[in-house]
């Protein structure tokens, strides 16, 4: 593996879009030369179809259970190259409720490593599910993997609680491995004040809000024809939105150890920014209920 | 060489300043020198081992698969997950056992599922199955099966209960799910727990409702079951010809040399007589509580707690069973006497440090006892509260008391007490041999045995016989001392 090789992450709350913003960013990214390897990490396996044009691939612990071991596979057979040349593969996992999702990373990971994925790129991109629940979810932040970690949140409660979460990760394995945080990607839910909550919030956690995404339906008229943004209307304003977020990871030397807040700190943030009620609220909401208990009996 | 009991508790002092104050203070609590008239032994056991000590203790699995379910002969007890756990628990222990292995017995047999990476991320109950229809279509005359899961197993949430219930309804025999991953529990000791569980929900529950036709059985008033013998060296052999003498029946043998079926006879004995306390307790309270058999722990480890076990034992019957053991034991007392007077003489005054498992670490002090030898320390591997209540039973006041003992404390009071044996395990052995120290293995006997009943007293005190008076002692020297 080079040294001139940048592996960077999407990580944030399940369903706050990290696969499309991820995947329109690279082919933005693409698009301004950088050649691009997006490696999966979600049993999903959807964190290429943009680029593939397809419903989802043929992933590495799928071929791998057909054939008995990832040692049966060729990486050919796993890697393919989709929009402007982006090399895809996903690491793919079990159905949910049964095995080990988190360890199915780590076996396809090495499996990658070992033969030799990781050449004639200037990127590889990490593409995490939801909440880092175990080590098997760590391990693109862990030592010699992902050095970039950009968390992908908007201005609603939970996704910003997972963001936070995450920079704890990160900061875990910040001192081990030298994992850093490159940024948070605001993805617009239209949250009141949501550009100045999410800056506040970098701030807090040592970091830039790196971009803001604006909420815009072409997004997912994109998506319906398995494509990106910048491929399907390059001319759109969302597609130039997504080349500046491009622009900018490629450009970003903000690279910091994060300073997650304690869930003391991030609710008074809430209820300054009004998404939360403070004690008061809270308070005066329980006493409206028992009163309306009492009414009742 | 004595010591006097304020002697002894700065040998325990001494002994503990090697350890950093977090670790002192932990492990002073399980250390003890017994006192005249306590009910207590006053160590804290059943506890965490200090990280970063050498501590004896097994896990769940070996408590389980190792002790309680291995020895039911006629069961394929299979090792479910990665293949360590299963190669190096295979026939591990000495269960002897009668039968044509691989074909109506398994015992010294090793089953495994051998978990793979793939089982691992897709989960494994598939290959479970197909393990089990393999073992099945190989060895048809298995009686059933047991899955002793291993810690992955745990970890990634197989549901191995599901595909018991499965196969055992289409293979028609029991299919036992053992949940004893490795990181349950402090020792074995939570193995042994489990594995008493499965059995009460696994196998009791359906087997309290076959008739006693169909399992071949007709009840008798002198039904006994033999309970927590494991037959190492064949010491339930040698025990329960002593309790055929006196005129009892042994319906069951669980699980040493025993089978599935004794497995279900188990809770049709009029009493049940528990061998090793640890391990099985849990199920003869059970028995007592919902079939109303009561229970006792019998001890026939030298001729004198044999005489008295077959007594207490006797007491619960007639007359005629009675008048019996009185029968047996005066029957045996010459042979007993000619033991004592043969070996007595070159055993008389030595000192003993023990340590192992169970039972042992209080039930062989009389057998050591009727040979003139005296136990100056002994503790338990994974013991509770309550052994050391027993325990006291057979200790003298001012017995050094190890709970969980380290490596190093055990070295230490070796060479402080100076015992003039070691009877404790493998592990253990060639520490002490090294240290030009007499040494006993307590959980195999050495390879020899059995040690139970008057024919394994015998046996046993030639062992400590040869162990203590091998001229092989004067050849050792010491290259320190002729430099």
């Amino acid at each position: 593996m080079t040294d001139k090789i940048r592996q960077i992450a999407f990580y944030g709350k399940g369903g706050i879009g990290k696969s499309t913003t991820s995947q329109n960013a690279i082919a933005g990214m693409a698009e301004q030369g950088q050649r691009v390897m997006i490696v999966g990490c979600d049993p999903k396996a959807d964190s290429t179809r943009l680029m593939l044009h397809s419903k989802a691939q043929t992933t590495i612990l799928h071929l791998a259970a057909e054939r008995g071991s990832v040692e049966d596979l060729e990486l050919s057979e796993v890697l393919l190259t989709g929009y402007r040349g982006v090399k895809c593969v996903e690491s793919g996992g079990p159905e949910p409720g049964v095995g080990c999702a988190g360890r199915g990373i780590i076996t396809a990971i090495n499996f990658l490593e070992e033969n030799g994925a990781y050449e004639d790129i200037d990127f590889v991109s990490y593409d995490v599910l939801g909440d880092v629940v175990c080590g098997g979810f760590a391990m693109p932040i862990r030592e010699g993997k992902a050095q970039e970690i950009y968390i992908v949140v908007s201005g609603e409660m939970m996704a910003m609680y997972a963001a936070n979460n995450i920079a704890r990760g990160v900061l875990k394995y910040a001192h081990s491995g030298g994992v850093r945080l490159g940024g948070l990607i605001c993805n617009s839910r239209k949250v009141d004040r949501e550009v100045e909550l999410i800056e506040t919030l970098a701030k807090r956690l040592n970091t830039q809000m790196i971009h803001f995404v604006p909420r815009d339906n072409i997004v997912q008229h994109a998506e319906l024809r398995r494509m990106t943004v910048i491929e399907y209307a390059p001319d759109s304003q969302q597609a130039e939105e997504y080349r500046q977020l491009a622009r900018k990871i490629i450009e970003n030397k903000n690279l910091t150890v994060p300073t997650p807040i304690s869930m003391d700190e991030l609710e008074e943030l809430l209820v300054e920014y009004g998404i939360l009620g403070g004690e008061q609220e809270y308070q005066k909401a329980i006493a409206q209920d028992q009163g309306k208990q009492l009414v009742n009996v | 060489m004595t010591f006097t009991q304020e002697e002894k508790r700065q040998i325990i002092k001494e002994v503990l300043e090697a350890y950093p104050e977090k670790s002192r203070k932990k492990r002073e609590k399980h250390l003890n020198i017994t006192e005249e008239g306590k009910s207590d032994c006053g160590v804290k056991s059943n506890i965490k081992s200090v990280p970063g000590v050498m501590t004896t203790r097994g896990c769940a699995f070996a408590g389980a698969k190792g002790v309680v379910w291995g020895p039911v002969k006629d069961m394929i007890h299979l090792s479910h997950g990665p293949i360590g756990c299963g190669y190096y628990s295979w026939a591990g222990r000495r269960n002897y056992y009668i039968g044509t292995t691989g074909i109506d017995t398994f015992g010294t047999m090793q089953f495994t599922s051998d978990y793979q990476e793939r089982d691992i991320v897709f989960g494994g109950d598939k290959k479970l199955a197909k393990v089990i229809d393999e073992m099945e279509t190989l060895f048809p005359l298995s009686q059933g099966i047991t899955i002793e899961s291993e810690c992955p197993v745990g970890l990634i949430g197989d549901d191995i209960e599901a595909v018991a219930k499965k196969k055992a309804k289409e293979i028609g025999k029991s299919v036992v799910p053992v949940r004893c991953e490795g990181f349950r529990g402090v020792s074995q000791s939570l193995g042994h727990h489990i594995a008493n569980d499965t059995v009460r929900d696994w196998v009791f529950a359906k087997s309290d409702k076959v008739p006693d036709e169909e399992l071949g059985f007709t009840p008798s008033p002198y039904d006994v079951s033999v309970i927590g013998d494991y037959n190492i060296g064949g010491d339930a052999w040698s025990s329960r010809i002593l309790l055929e003498e006196i005129g009892l029946r042994v319906i069951a043998q669980f699980s040493g040399d025993g089978t599935l079926n004794e497995v279900k006879l188990s809770h049709r004995a009029k009493l049940n007589l528990i061998h090793c306390y640890r391990s099985m307790n849990y199920l003869c309270r059970h028995m007592e509580e919902k079939y109303g058999i009561p229970w006792l722990e019998y001890n026939f480890f030298g001729p004198t707690y044999i005489a008295k076990s077959l007594r207490t034992i006797a007491a619960r019957f007639d007359e005629t069973i009675q008048a019996k053991a009185e029968e047996v034991i005066a029957k045996y007392q010459a042979q007993a006497d000619a033991v004592i007077a043969k070996y007595r003489p070159r055993l008389e005054g030595k000192r003993v440090l023990l340590m192992v498992g169970g039972l042992r670490p209080r039930h062989v002090i009389p057998a050591f006892r009727d040979l003139g030898m005296e136990v100056i320390g002994t503790g338990y591997e994974f013991g509770h509260n309550d052994d050391y209540k027993l325990t006291t039973e057979y200790t003298d006041p001012g017995t050094v008391i190890y709970d969980d003992v380290t490596a190093y404390e055990f070295e230490e009071f070796a060479r402080k007490l100076k015992p003039d044996l070691i009877a404790s395990g493998i592990k253990e052995k060639y520490v002490f041999q090294k240290m030009a120290l007499p040494f006993r293995q307590m959980h195999s006997w050495d390879y020899s045995g059995p040690y139970h009943g008057y024919d394994g007293f015998a046996i046993f005190a030639r062992d400590m016989d040869l162990a203590l008076n091998s001229p092989t002692w004067g050849l050792v020297n010491t290259p320190w001392k002729t430099v």
